[in-house]
């Protein structure tokens, strides 16, 4: 690592203390290159064994990696927290102006600590912390109208970020976004309510520094290597051209798409909700996250006229995403894509995770029509399928949480179903909502085993969709940790999940290597296992275990492209990955 | 530290030969002549990626945007579109009438070359822009203004930069 190189500046902010300081953590670097490498070690540092995620004792740590403000596609932020939805190891992935504006801020991570008693925002401008208050901007209406203010308030347009939570960040939904730059997202696993227990509203960093490299002219050339690669290769254009909602129809076809609580895997209304009516029809405009020329966010334009008055409109601009398309429109059995946008516009404006949300209101849904729960519980609301009016009370009613039914459903499905029964239907795996694939036990094994019991910890629909028959459940595993192993590499650079395809090993020795970081293609896939390890060790420390882990019965009731499920082979896969991650983490346990 | 300067050195010695630029002579053009210009062609087009303010940056061999001559920035907020803000090559550059010490000289074809020997970081030419292109060297205390090189557009994925012609029949007066 070259010296002085400002990735190993770890800024910590004392809410309650309301001061901050800087530490050089070149011993962290070093080792784990940076991003969820680096995260990992501060938040088992830092965060008290066994302490209430949504107490001062948990922290918030952000940390980007070396190729940073350095590469294209390396543009995502790692936040690792204890998570409020699953009482465990949380972590999330943001792009937008996030990690540049840190990066190019000064630091490699940084930590929050403490809580405020006060609601306040926190201004970092070119490495400078600034606490303001907040008072006035808690509980605004729409997180939409929150950095509408901040932009106004704060300096460095074009090179910073503004995070900021809604509503339900406030009031401790447990799966509470945070925003930035309105269209992308700490989307899962509640980091928006740790926000809201601190009474931190926003976060607005700014900076525009310039990074060293080690060898000028090997960086220009592996940069233009990797430029080239990103704007010719096919496997990029895909999510430039139509987006991830591609995969609507494409999944619909293989019969993959869970539909209406997974009660089918195909929809009626693919067409209505597919990436090709959206982008026929609503299509506004296209974003980038900074530093990535691929610019796959797509803003949808919806225009509707008010009913008060003749020739009077508005017209949003609402981003869709095939995630929040599966949970909001498919799951819902939305017969509409303008009924999806409206629904998207409400989530975004409250500051739910949109994924989590839409699995809960199908789970709502089903559990309605199926008399397990009636109108007293919902406060006179009746759900059922495509039913935007219905959804957009429930969730005002999730976030206000009037009664104790709703302050269940804040916490999850797997929460309110262990509460009031409908346990077979109700969508979580680790107490996360189920990601928008269907593909087979890939997938779910995938999600179960998964650090974060995301869909991005391993894809294991991609196994699903690669494979012509179910592979053996040793077989299966082996895959889905490794592919979980090399991803924690890219997420320490941090390179965009996306460009996966573009980054491997090769590529990536070299992009380390202009920059001063000298690690063997062996060297990092050994890495990527240690750091695997050690968030494992985290969860352990915090009481998870594999063979606890409920498995809904519904996946085995719907069939997958690669036919019934069943629960026998989950459970044997379950049981060989413990294996294989005990015993990687007893290995580090020793080397420690 | 030394190899830095040296590439800064370098860099700025290929663009005077690239570009002919000649500093300090009579910037008048004489016909026939055709000279580059940097160009926003479609702003509609851009989707913020910012990979050309990077590439300008690189210029120097370096990464981040310290550097940068040129600024993508949204319209208030990501919905509303972006505006790049960049020198456009003023025939008669306000920036240079304002400068106390003739470090901006007119460059052939619109807008200034920084003499950095001459400038004595006043910032009177930031000040006089109207539309905000000449950016600040935090580190040298000198503007930043863009050379019209091109190295930007190679990076624009969605054809909102190019390089213009720009002849003598359309310059002179």
């Amino acid at each position: 690592m070259p010296k002085n190189d400002p990735i190993s500046n770890v800024l910590y902010i004392d809410l309650g203390k309301k001061r901050y300081w800087v530490v050089r953590r070149e011993d962290l670097f070093e080792k784990y290159i940076g991003g969820t490498g680096v995260a990992t070690k501060l938040l088992l540092e830092e965060c008290s064994e066994g302490c209430d995620p949504l107490s001062p004792e948990n922290p918030i740590i952000f940390a980007v990696g070396p190729l940073n403000g350095l590469f294209p596609l390396a543009s995502k932020t790692v936040a690792m927290f204890k998570s409020p939805h699953t009482g465990n190891l949380g972590e999330s992935h943001c792009g937008g102006r996030s990690a540049t504006a840190i990066r190019l801020t000064g630091y490699g991570a940084i930590v929050i600590k403490g809580a405020s008693s006060t609601p306040v925002y926190i201004a970092i401008h070119d490495g400078k912390v600034f606490f303001r208050s907040a008072e006035t901007l808690w509980g605004i209406r729409s997180a939409y109208t929150v950095g509408r203010i901040l932009r106004e308030k704060e300096k460095g347009r074009g090179i910073r970020t503004i995070m900021r939570i809604g509503r339900a960040g406030e009031n401790l939904v447990s799966y509470a976004c945070v925003m930035t730059e309105t269209y992308r997202h700490f989307g899962r696993l509640g980091l928006g309510a740790v926000f809201g227990s601190k009474k931190l509203k926003a976060i607005v960093i700014s900076g525009k520094s310039s990074l060293p490299v080690k060898d000028k002219a090997s960086y220009m050339k592996i940069y233009d290597e990797i430029y080239r690669l990103v704007t010719t290769s096919p496997l990029m254009k895909k999510y430039h051209d139509l987006g991830t909602p591609e995969n609507v129809m494409v999944l619909n076809r293989e019969k993959g798409l869970p539909t209406q609580n997974l009660q089918k895997a195909t929809s009626e209304y693919a067409e209505e909700l597919s990436g090709e009516n959206f982008a026929e029809n609503f299509l506004g405009r296209r974003l980038a996250c900074s530093h990535c020329p691929v610019g796959c966010i797509h803003l949808a334009a919806l225009r509707e006229p008010y009913e008060d008055e003749p020739y009077f409109y508005k017209t949003s601009m609402i981003s869709y995403d095939y995630e929040p398309i599966y949970s909001l429109g498919i799951m819902l059995g939305m017969k509409k894509a303008r009924d999806y946008l409206k629904l998207m516009d409400e989530v975004e404006s409250l500051g739910l995770d949109a994924m989590s949300t839409g699995v809960i209101l199908a789970w709502v849904t089903e559990a309605f029509e199926k008399g397990v729960i009636d109108t007293c519980k919902t406060k006179g609301v009746k759900p059922s399928w495509g039913d935007l009016e219905s959804y957009t009370k429930i969730l005002h009613f999730i976030v206000e949480q009037p009664n104790d039914f709703y302050r269940g459903l804040a916490r999850g499905v797997e929460f309110v179903s262990r509460k009031y029964g409908g346990e077979d239907f109700a969508l979580s795996f680790g107490r996360n909502e189920m990601p928008g694939y269907h593909t087979g036990p890939g997938a779910h094994v995938g999600y179960l085993i998964g650090a974060r019991h995301s869909h991005l910890d391993c894809a294991g629909y991609s196994i699903d969709r690669k494979s012509e028959n179910v592979p053996t459940p040793e077989s299966l595993v082996k895959r889905l940790i490794e592919e979980e192993r090399w991803r924690q590499v890219l997420s320490s650079l941090v390179i965009c999940f996306f460009a996966r395809n573009i980054y491997k090993p090769e590529i990536v020795t070299k992009a380390l290597e202009a920059v001063g970081f000298y690690f063997s293609q062996e060297g990092l896939k050994t890495l990527g296992k240690e750091i695997h390890s050690l968030k494992y060790k985290f969860k352990l420390r915090e009481g998870f275990k594999i063979e606890e882990l409920r498995i809904p019965k519904r996946i085995f009731e719907t069939p997958t492209p690669l036919g019934f499920m069943s629960e026998d082979y989950i459970r044997i896969a379950l049981k060989k990955a413990e294996e294989l991650i005990l015993s990687s983490v007893e290995e580090i346990s020793q080397k420690d | 530290m030394k190899n830095r300067s040296f590439y800064r050195y370098l860099s700025f010695v290929f663009f005077l030969q690239k570009y002919s630029i000649e500093v300090g002579k009579d910037h008048e053009l004489s016909k026939g002549e055709i000279w580059m210009r940097l160009s926003v062609v479609d702003v509609e087009r851009c989707v913020g990626c910012q990979s050309c303010m990077f590439a300008c940056a690189r210029r120097y061999g370096e990464g981040g945007l310290a550097k940068s001559c040129i600024m993508i920035r949204s319209r208030g907020g990501m919905s509303r579109g972006f505006t790049v803000v960049v020198c456009r090559a003023c025939e008669d550059p306000p920036c240079a009438k304002v400068c106390p010490t003739d470090a901006l000289k007119p460059r052939k074809g619109g807008g200034v070359i920084l003499i950095p020997s001459l400038c004595i970081g006043c910032g009177h030419c930031k000040e006089e822009c109207v539309i905000g292109a000449i950016f600040w060297d935090e580190e040298n205390n000198k503007p930043l203004i863009c050379a019209h090189c091109g190295y930007c557009v190679q990076y624009c994925p969605h054809g909102v930069l190019k390089m213009e012609e720009r002849s003598v029949e359309y310059a002179e007066k």
